[in-house]
């Protein structure tokens, strides 16, 4: 096992890392200095688009140029928004930078502040996590004290405040625009883009929105240099990555590795193989709004480019991993009654098209389903497909899709004979 | 059913915090929510008031967002994680175990109203599964042990309240 250099994981279980007085000491708050005393705000993206840096969030947009995206002599204020609403199922990566790294959330907050020209940042954190919403209060009380918040920011006539907003358990505010819409007190239903928030997003006025992981890249661009950065991981998808491994793998956890890493490695030599000596299944690489691979598909790289190659996304690295126990159908079922859940309701293709799936599902994996079903999944599938507002609709279709083309002999069995093909021993101990 | 004194100084704080007063209604659903364990509509209109914005705002908001419930829960709320990989390492076997251990339904609250326990959607601890949120805890890669546990010290704190 080959051992990386470790980026934003660095000193993750360093005792006192989430203090401010043991952040400085390990480097911390250098690179807003160097940004605030030696750069210009737009040399400061010119680094991060030097660095190639892609959004962490699942969409993979490189970061410096959405933030070149804002209108110039626009007599508004400009909005910084970090998305802290972590819920893609399989994610759990930004919930521990939050909790033992917030600090440097703070600093790449600040440094994007000062690239972008907001006076006014808002970390928009999941409700639940109540731990991480305190966490990150008492950063930025350090931080004001410490002279990194507030007016003019080290004599450099650079002024911003940090406001940390829980959410209110609400998947879809996760998705950008449905983010502002709660932001703004609303119910969480996401707006029709264009116009895009760099041009018309919270309150109306210019808005960059970033992922936690996207965001606390970029201290460490601005200490070490964009070419630096751009020169980890792969061409095209630059730097580290955090990756989410969850389900049946020996050591489940977040491992940051570089991008393009194989999948095969990922989940044999950092997971240490599939738990109690079953056989690999299938493995959703992105969160379980992608598709998921087969068992004979694990030598993919880890990148945006090579995962679409291979026909899915690395959406936000949360790699789920099925041994051979899982009956494909109630997988389907788990994660279509997560979409139908988490709909706003907002479209009707997909505030309907999941109801029906869901339903449908039901009575395949409760032995009443019919073989003109899985037909009649698939057309539901084309009906959500592109006819919704925003992305949820979309990323509830792989769920049934893909588990259908590739498993469809564990649906034709369901169907056949009223129950499982497999059967998944007791996890509970 | 009155605001705490700690209540409406945060719902001041609120008030003056956004561009926009309305921006404060889901932080002020919070701090109703923190005090009662619901959000009951004499709560709700008592902090319009000092927001200053329709009460129908923090209506339509709780009706939206699934972290205000409008009845009490249980003193310990319990709330267990049931998307795919937490499925994947035995929450069914998890639900089942608690609603055997504490004599309740899933949606139901304890004869005695110490606990209420529920099923919901994925809490971002996935490789920590199976997993449950008491109140604003996480209790993470549990057994039977562990639960039984937990549940023992809850019930002891309970009665020592």
């Amino acid at each position: 096992m080959i051992e990386f250099e470790k980026i934003l994981f660095r000193y993750i279980d360093h005792p006192g890392q989430d203090g401010i007085e043991t952040y400085v000491q390990n480097g911390g708050y250098q690179a807003l200095e160097k940004a605030l005393k030696s750069m210009s705000p737009e040399e400061v993206t010119e680094e991060v688009i030097k660095s190639g840096l892609r959004g962490r969030g699942g969409a993979g947009f490189p970061a410096g140029r959405k933030w070149s995206f804002l209108p110039k002599g626009v007599n508004k204020p400009v909005y910084l928004c970090v998305n802290a609403d972590e819920s893609e199922p399989g994610t759990f990566k930004d919930r521990e930078l939050i909790e033992k790294e917030p600090h440097m959330l703070i600093e790449g907050t600040l440094i994007t502040a000062y690239a972008i020209g907001c006076r006014t940042a808002f970390i928009y954190i999941r409700g639940e996590f109540v731990f991480g919403a305190s966490q990150l209060k008492k950063a930025i009380d350090e931080a004001r004290a410490g002279g990194y918040i507030g007016s003019n920011v080290m004599g450099k006539g650079f002024d911003i405040e940090i406001i940390v907003h829980r959410g209110g358990g609400a998947y879809i505010c996760g998705e950008e625009t449905a983010l502002m819409t709660s932001l703004e007190g609303h119910q969480g239903y996401p707006r029709v883009k264009p116009p895009f928030p760099a041009v018309s997003g919270l309150y109306g006025c210019p808005t960059i929105i970033n992922n936690v992981e996207t965001l606390c890249n970029v201290p460490h661009i601005i200490n070490r240099g964009g070419e630096w950065f751009a020169s980890l991981g792969t061409p095209k998808s630059t730097g580290t990555k955090i990756f989410s491994l969850s389900g049946h793998v020996n050591k489940p956890g977040n491992y940051e590795l570089p991008m393009g890493i194989p999948l095969r490695e990922l989940i044999y030599e950092y997971g240490g193989g599939i738990k109690d000596g079953h056989n690999l299944k299938a493995v959703i690489p992105g969160g379980s709004s992608v598709p998921a691979l087969t068992a004979d598909k694990i030598d993919v790289r880890l990148d945006f480019e090579s995962l679409a190659e291979a026909g899915t996304m690395l959406g936000s690295a949360a790699v789920i991993v099925i041994d051979e126990t899982v009956c494909m159908v109630k997988a389907a079922y788990n994660m279509t009654r997560f979409y139908q859940h988490e709909s706003c309701g907002q479209c009707t293709p997909c505030r309907q098209g999941t109801y029906w799936m869901l339903k449908i599902l039901d009575r395949i994996e409760h032995g009443r389903g019919e073989p003109e079903d899985l037909d009649q999944l698939l057309e539901i599938c084309s009906n959500i497909e592109g006819n919704t507002i925003c992305p949820l609709g979309d990323a509830a279709i792989p769920a049934v899709r893909a588990t259908l083309q590739n498993f469809r002999d564990e649906y034709e069995y369901h169907i056949a004979n009223g129950k499982c093909m497999t059967t998944m021993g007791p996890r509970f101990e | 059913m009155e605001l705490s004194e700690k209540s409406i100084k945060e719902l001041n704080r609120l008030k003056g915090l956004y561009p926009s007063r309305r921006s404060a209604v889901l932080m002020a659903l919070h701090v109703v929510y923190d005090q009662f364990g619901f959000v009951g509509s004499e709560a709700l209109g008592a902090a319009a008031e000092i927001l200053e914005i329709p009460v129908m705002d923090l209506q339509e908001a709780a009706s939206f967002y699934t972290m205000f419930p409008r009845r009490k829960a249980g003193k310990y709320h319990i709330q267990v994680c049931r998307t795919l990989s937490c499925e994947l390492r035995g929450s069914e076997e998890l639900m089942r175990f608690l609603m055997e251990k504490l004599k309740v339904e899933m949606g139901g609250v304890t004869e005695d109203g110490v606990f209420s326990l529920t099923e919901v959607e994925c809490l971002g601890s996935c490789g920590t599964g199976p997993m449950m949120q008491i109140n604003d805890m996480y209790y993470e890669n549990l057994n039977r042990a562990k639960t039984e546990k937990i549940l023992k010290e809850l019930r002891e704190r309970a009665k020592n309240d």
